[in-house]
């Protein structure tokens, strides 16, 4: 199946309470797939299209503040418009998920995969201090599986997560495991896991208050030090990677995402040529594999990050490789590099190889 | 008879809802907002709702109205507590959802997540507080202050070909399918601040017994927006907000039941 429809079905079997939607190219297939799948009938999950995406997710910050597990999906500029309520969802320390199946940009730009916002997704995206936990899926399966880890990671530290896909990952059709039906949660279930929901005081004394406002400069400066203290754990706890040939690699690839992929290919190619080139695909973007990063950064002559876009993630690269020669190759507007491009990127970049 | 003979249980006639906190508020005093608040934990109280009620705040000085009531609250972004309010009672159908936002907040920044609610006939109250200004931010313009009137942002008077029309909200909602109970109410006398509660209880029944999207719009005074003494505000509201804002009932359920 398709890596949107993959997202309904994981997001389905998860028991996710409520999705809500509005339709963007290329992720539509999300909310028509649960739309036909009827889970309501089923599982008892919402399933709802917004008049807008301010207002789906402005429904999904409703329903989370009520502990529900509720999640929401888009592409690049439906996510430009949901800023304002991820950052209140962070602010309110209310864990959701959202997922952006990225197209190219700036504005309405095109409908073909970018992953051009890195940036938006990783350092915040709205206004105010805060983090997303932001993953990055490269397979069908990791779309399928990454919708259970994000909710679970934002249930653990309570804070929004994002599936950050780009449109080869959400439009690909590969075979999947579908993990089991998961029961919703009961009502008792739901109080014991979320003592601080808005849901109706029933039996507790005192009323919760899911609000992001604090006018007292220190008290807000206080939540402000408790989020830094979650990102804090988080970045300790939850860096996910994978290595490919990084061993003897002289030669380093770093890439996320669906480039990957063709990244892999290529590197399969240049060991046949006698290259010895090795990859780190960070499957967390937040928290960033920086430690993994520098260490392989001892041992490689230089690193090359592959991106959709005009060379963000290269940045963090930098950052955690400072006296590692670091260079970024890209394509741009939904064109997607083959193998052989990024080999030749890599070495003209590094003109002993040619 | 003595005062300590009077001052006796059995003939204690009005007091502090129990659902309203005991603690200073941060309205104006003369504002409208206490009052309604008043009604709404008499309500909730005798409802038997303490325990099974969302309550969603909006952007503006009803803001903390969490920090009054005594049940379940969350703060909306601007705008958006239809959409909240939306999730919040879909997830929770067992429970009572109610928005409770001012003029900005419902009719200008919210117009769409206001209008969808209601048009998908969310079975929510919406509390509509209309004072024609912005009493949070300090007195500008809002969607439904009227033509001539004086704000920090219409310093020289609100005018048609410069800001267009006060909008007249809860009419357009009236006309929607989703909504069952459309009302314009005030809180200025007794006779009216009884008549207001009677709507909100209505509004609340709706809402629970699954009939559709309420809304009890409470033309209501900014005395320190309007820079008038309470008294004078509500002279004010009586002689030019209610031309433009008439009280009654725009839509009652058994007019146009939900389909």
């Amino acid at each position: 199946m398709k890596g949107n429809e993959a997202i309904a079905h994981a997001a389905i079997r998860y028991g996710v309470d409520g999705y809500f939607g509005y339709p963007i190219t290329p992720q539509s297939e999300v909310l028509e797939t649960l739309a036909e799948l009827k889970p309501w009938e089923t599982t008892g999950m919402v399933v709802l299209q917004a008049e807008s995406e301010v207002a789906a997710i402005n429904m999904v910050y409703g329903g989370a503040a009520t502990g529900k597990a509720v999640m929401t999906s888009s592409s690049s500029p439906g996510v430009s418009l949901k800023q304002e309520g991820i950052s209140y969802i962070a602010a309110s320390e209310l864990p959701a998920l959202i997922v952006n199946v990225m197209r190219g940009g700036p504005g309405l730009g095109t409908i073909q995969p970018s992953q051009a916002d890195y940036f938006q997704a990783v350092k915040g995206g709205g206004h105010g201090d805060y983090h997303l936990i932001v993953l990055a899926p490269a397979t069908v399966q990791e779309m399928t599986d990454f919708v259970a880890l994000g909710f679970d990671l934002a249930f653990k530290y309570r804070n929004p997560a994002m599936i950050l896909a780009d449109g080869v990952v959400g439009q690909m059709m590969e075979k999947v495991v579908l993990p089991p039906q998961r029961p919703r949660r009961t009502e008792e279930e739901l109080r014991a896991q979320c003592p601080w929901a808005a849901c109706g005081k029933g039996d507790r004394k005192n009323r919760n208050v899911i609000t992001s406002l604090e006018l007292d400069s220190a008290r807000m400066e206080e939540n402000n030090h408790r989020f830094q203290a979650t990102y804090k754990l988080i970045e300790q706890n939850e860096v996910r990677y994978q290595t490919y040939y990084a061993d003897d690699a002289d030669y380093l690839i770093v890439a996320f995402g669906s480039v990957a992929r063709i990244c892999l290919k290529a590197i399969e190619e240049a060991r046949e040529a006698g290259i010895k080139v090795g990859m780190l695909r960070p499957i967390t973007l937040w928290p960033f594999p920086k430690t993994q990063i520098a260490e392989l950064a001892k041992s490689v002559r230089g690193i090359l990050t592959v991106e959709l876009n005009a060379g963000q993630m290269v940045e963090d690269v930098r950052l955690a490789a400072p006296t590692t020669p670091v260079y970024h190759f890209g394509r741009m507007g939904g064109i997607v590099p083959n193998p052989g491009e990024v080999l030749q990127a890599l070495k003209e970049h590094f003109p002993e190889l040619a | 008879m003595t005062t300590e003979e009077i001052i006796q249980p059995q003939n204690k006639v009005y007091s502090r809802p129990r659902l309203l906190d005991e603690r200073d508020t941060h309205y104006c005093p003369g504002c409208s907002h206490g009052v309604v608040h008043k009604i709404i934990a008499e309500l909730l109280d005798e409802m038997g709702l303490e325990n099974k009620t969302v309550g969603v705040a909006p952007v503006g000085c009803a803001v903390f109205a969490y920090n009054y009531i005594d049940v379940d609250w969350v703060e909306a972004a601007h705008g958006r507590a239809p959409a909240v309010a939306t999730a919040a009672s879909r997830l929770n159908p067992q429970n009572l959802v109610f928005t409770y936002q001012g003029d900005g907040d419902l009719a200008a920044i919210g117009t769409a997540e206001t209008i969808h609610a209601a048009n998908r006939g969310e079975n929510i109250a919406m509390i509509f507080i209309n004072n024609g200004i912005y009493g949070m931010t300090g007195g500008q313009m809002a969607p439904t202050t009227l033509l001539g009137m004086k704000t920090a942002t219409t310093p020289y008077g609100r005018t048609a070909e410069l800001n267009g029309y006060p909008l007249p909200i809860s009419n357009i909602l009236a006309t929607l399918d989703g909504t069952c109970y459309v009302t314009r109410q005030a809180v200025h006398t007794p006779a009216a601040v009884r008549k207001t509660k009677a709507a909100i209880k209505k509004a609340f029944e709706n809402a629970l017994a699954k009939r559709g999207t309420s809304v009890v719009e409470v033309v209501s005074t900014c005395n320190s927006g309007w820079k008038l003494s309470p008294a004078k505000s509500n002279e004010w509201m009586v002689e030019h907000m209610f031309e433009k804002y008439p009280l009654g009932d725009l839509k009652t359920p058994s007019e146009e039941p939900k389909n």
